[in-house]
């Protein structure tokens, strides 16, 4: 696959070699990679060869423009950092000076040898191996350009969380339409569920409803509760939704938001979503007063009518007659260019570390249990009760860290754990007076205000035990112990076992991914990182934009965080979108695959092959032919044609060819 | 001849461009160490890897290969990544009839997040093909060190492991 110089006019290679401060200069010798690709690939084309400091300056960048110019370069080479990270800094330096940009080429010396090797001498080998493929590569290079494709004005946000409103409020604000989808009947997310939001200790409800009933009356978005985004098909700029519409058997044109059907169904369910298993709602339901939108749904899971084919006392009461027991399942498809995902976190399921003795213990509850029950309008209206109802606890215990920070089930810290431990000690301190001991492996505060929050509950007279609790039992062995939870913990900081008799513990559950986030990945074509966050595109300078175009995240769909750090992503990400709805379209790498036609058999292979449907057979001809508007340029077909009719842009078979009998060159 | 004792094999790897590459990128960024053995080559995706590509690096001197992409059910291109696991048990059992060692061609899944398992499945590979020794491809009237009745044999163990 060499390209040698029969026919083809001899190309002028111009390859720069980084130094990245000492980055790479560090382990590879790059003065004589430099030279050995001016003396030993000369023949291939190479006409000049240079090393500098920091190839991506403005200073390097001009080295490269002024050689095209004054050398007339036809090609450039650039050894230095990922193309993830410059490609396109030394394409635009290429296209300045009026060489097409496809026709520059960067090979990594930097994270795949200087960082990830010590011998330099291997090192420097190594390189020149690398550099080598890529001079071999580039002499295949064509000339192209870049796609450009309209972005249509209206976006599809994802969640309606705090996230999920604040994207959908900014852009909907901006005066461009946007389509707010939610699972649950109503929008806020987990942040409705809370009493108290750390460290100001200002009410959730105050400070998130006048968002909820905003971005429900909003008239740029069309909110859609009770629905799941089904499908997802096209590409930045012009995704088609399919959002199923799960039958509410109401009719919200009718509804009034009266109440009335919940008041009247007789059968209770236990809420283990919104009330976290601590009271019950009817089997038709508005999950809390101040739900946006404020229409029930019916749980058809749950209706007596559903289960035996009677009752319908919802409907005889129905002053409006809404009630549509006939009310299906809706399939509804609109267009949208670009996409915000912002669908949130589960909590861990205390269950698991069953040493805890949540569901086992009657008097050990979680944190969302205990969210709810400081909640005013909550199951206990703000009561700090155990779980029979009545008794005020003397003494809780509150673990930090449960299922985080532990080999066992989460490793990462789930951030936000350690504030909401200090939210509900002062709580408890405020409302009971009880004793309040809070059991850490180390105390996280680093958010604005926050580590003084955490001396005044120090100040408050919280006892702070450092060590990770072993056991919560009811085993009573030493005097005081009757009829109480033992917490039993080594207190590290006096190396000491110690165990605390409590009345109520509250197990302070981490965040987890939702538990279908990677089929909603998939959905959406976006990838999840092992524990299942999803991955950003550069984690600290591109946090809330994915591997695909035109697909965001934000919140803790990204990674567990707190309501500030949500509501910075969702405006963030709106921020991104914005940006590309003004621009009206955009530049997209024009890496496609084609059929030559007159190679093509017509043995249609290839039309399996593609999972966008982008290869389309004419039965008149006989021939396939690819749809460049749907073709995401994976190169599955270029590898699979038997005869090598579908070349791909970009990853051609010469280009990768060459790469390899570069690579194997003998340095 | 190089001995097999410092025998240092050159091996080419496929990445794809979401996951493996971004994981070799992150190995990187975390100054994760691994042998200089490995050179790698970027596609968009593992389904776009030729079988011809494989044996091009065969061809041209390398002692091994290894085929990387995304995990089972995470394709950034929805399912191309199985058509890459297909190739690659094809290609074993072309490889193997060649009389060059099943061994020699790796399938590793990496997602972009896991910078620490590529560098350690890079290492694996380096050692096991520093035990296998240099692949004599290339050089003149050197005779395949697997005869025929091992080849065969190698091939029922293949079609065990892919259909069991």
């Amino acid at each position: 696959m060499t390209k040698d110089n029969g026919g083809i006019p001899q190309e002028k290679i111009g390859v720069y070699v980084c130094h990245c401060g000492t980055n790479i200069s560090a382990t590879v010798d790059v003065e004589d990679v430099a030279q050995w690709a001016a003396d030993k690939l000369e023949h291939r084309g190479v006409v000049i060869a240079r090393d500098y400091k920091f190839m991506c300056s403005s200073l390097g960048q001009e080295l490269i423009e002024n050689d095209i110019r004054e050398l007339r370069l036809t090609r450039v080479v650039v050894a230095a950092c990922s193309p993830h990270l410059h490609e396109k800094t030394f394409r635009t330096a290429c296209e300045n000076a009026g060489l097409n940009p496809y026709l520059c080429e960067l090979v990594s010396i930097r994270e795949q040898v200087s960082w990830v090797h010590t011998d330099k001498v291997a090192a420097t080998a190594k390189s020149k191996a690398v550099l080598s493929g890529g001079v071999e590569r580039v002499l295949w290079h064509e000339p192209l350009e870049a796609m450009s494709v309209p972005i249509h004005p209206a976006t599809l946000v994802v969640g309606g969380g705090i996230a999920g409103i604040q994207a959908a409020l900014e852009i909907a604000d901006a005066g461009h339409p946007v389509y707010l989808v939610e699972r649950e009947p109503s929008i806020g997310g987990h942040m409705a569920q809370f009493d108290k939001t750390f460290p100001t200790l200002d009410c959730s409800a105050c400070i998130l409803t006048p968002k909820m009933v905003d971005a429900g009356v909003h008239p740029n978005i069309t909110l859609m509760t009770w629905a799941e985004v089904e499908k997802v098909d096209g590409y930045v700029g012009n995704f088609d939704v399919t959002v199923r519409q799960k039958a509410r058997k109401v009719i919200t044109d009718l509804c009034t938001g009266c109440g009335i059907c919940e008041e009247k169904c007789p059968k209770k369910v236990v809420d283990d979503v919104y009330e976290a298993g601590l009271a019950y709602r009817k089997a038709v339901y508005t999950p809390f007063p101040q739900a946006v939108p404020n229409y029930p749904v019916m749980d058809l899971k749950n209706c007596i009518y559903f289960d035996t084919g009677k009752c319908k006392a919802c409907e005889k009461f129905c002053p409006t007659n809404a009630i549509d027991f006939e009310q299906e399942d809706e399939l509804i498809g609109f267009q949208v260019g670009n996409i915000i995902l912002a669908t949130g976190y589960d909590m861990f399921d205390a269950r698991k570390m069953s040493n805890y003795g949540y569901g086992r213990l009657e008097n050990v509850f979680t944190s969302m249990e205990f969210e709810r029950m400081c909640n005013a309008s909550g199951p206990t209206e703000g009561n700090i009760v155990l779980r029979d109802g009545v008794s005020t606890p003397k003494a809780v215990g509150i673990i930090h860290c449960v299922g985080s920070r532990d080999k066992n089930y989460n490793e990462y810290c789930s951030s936000i754990c350690c504030m909401q431990s200090l939210k509900f000690a002062h709580l408890v301190d405020e409302r009971t007076g009880a004793q309040v001991y809070n059991f850490y492996i180390d105390i996280r505060t680093p958010g604005k205000g926050y580590d003084e929050f955490y001396n005044r509950i120090v100040e408050e007279g919280t006892h702070f035990v450092r060590g990770k609790v072993a056991e919560v039992t009811n085993a009573a062995r030493l005097n005081g112990e009757k009829e109480k939870l033992i917490i039993q913990v080594e207190d590290t900081l006096i190396g000491k076992q110690r165990r605390i008799p409590v009345d109520m513990v509250i197990l302070s559950a981490g965040l987890e991914p939702r538990h279908d986030a990677k089929d909603v990945a998939k959905l959406f074509g976006i990838s999840c990182s092992a524990d299942g966050w999803y991955i950003e595109k550069h984690p600290k300078l591109d946090p809330i934009a994915t591997m695909t175009e035109g697909i965001y995240i934000a919140g803790c769909v990204q990674g567990p965080k707190d309501i500030p750090a949500s509501v910075a992503q969702g405006a963030a990400a709106s921020a991104r979108v914005l940006g590309k709805i003004q621009q009206g379209e955009m530049k997209m790498e024009p890496i496609r695959a084609s059929v030559i036609e007159a190679q093509c058999s017509g043995c249609r292979i290839c039309n399996d092959l593609c999972p966008y449907n982008a290869i389309l057979f004419h039965e008149d001809t006989m021939l396939s032919e690819i749809n460049p508007a749907l073709c995401q340029g994976c190169g599955t077909c270029v590898a699979a044609c038997p005869a090598g009719a579908i070349t791909g842009t970009g990853f051609s078979n010469e280009q990768v060819l060459a790469q390899i009998e570069g690579l194997l060159m003998s340095v | 001849m190089t001995e097999k004792n410092d025998f240092e094999p050159t091996i080419v790897g496929f990445t794809c461009n979401w996951c493996s590459y971004r994981a070799a990128d992150l190995a990187g960024i975390a100054r994760i160490k691994y042998p200089p053995n490995v050179r790698l080559v970027r596609l968009m995706c593992s389904g776009r890897l030729d079988p011809t590509f494989v044996m091009k690096a065969f061809a041209e001197g390398a002692d091994a290969v290894m085929i990387t992409g995304c995990h089972p059910g995470e394709c950034h291109y929805l399912e191309q990544n199985y058509k890459a696991l297909r190739r690659y048990l094809l290609l074993r059992r072309t490889l193997v009839a060649m009389g060059i060692e099943a061994e020699r061609l790796h399938l590793a899944w990496a997602s972009a997040a896991e910078g620490i398992q590529l560098a350690r499945e890079i290492t694996e590979m380096v050692e096991r093909v520093r035990t296998l020794g240099p692949l004599n491809w290339h050089l003149n009237g050197s005779q395949p060190e697997v005869t025929n009745e091992a080849a065969g044999k190698k091939l029922q163990e293949i079609e065990l492991e892919v259909t069991s």
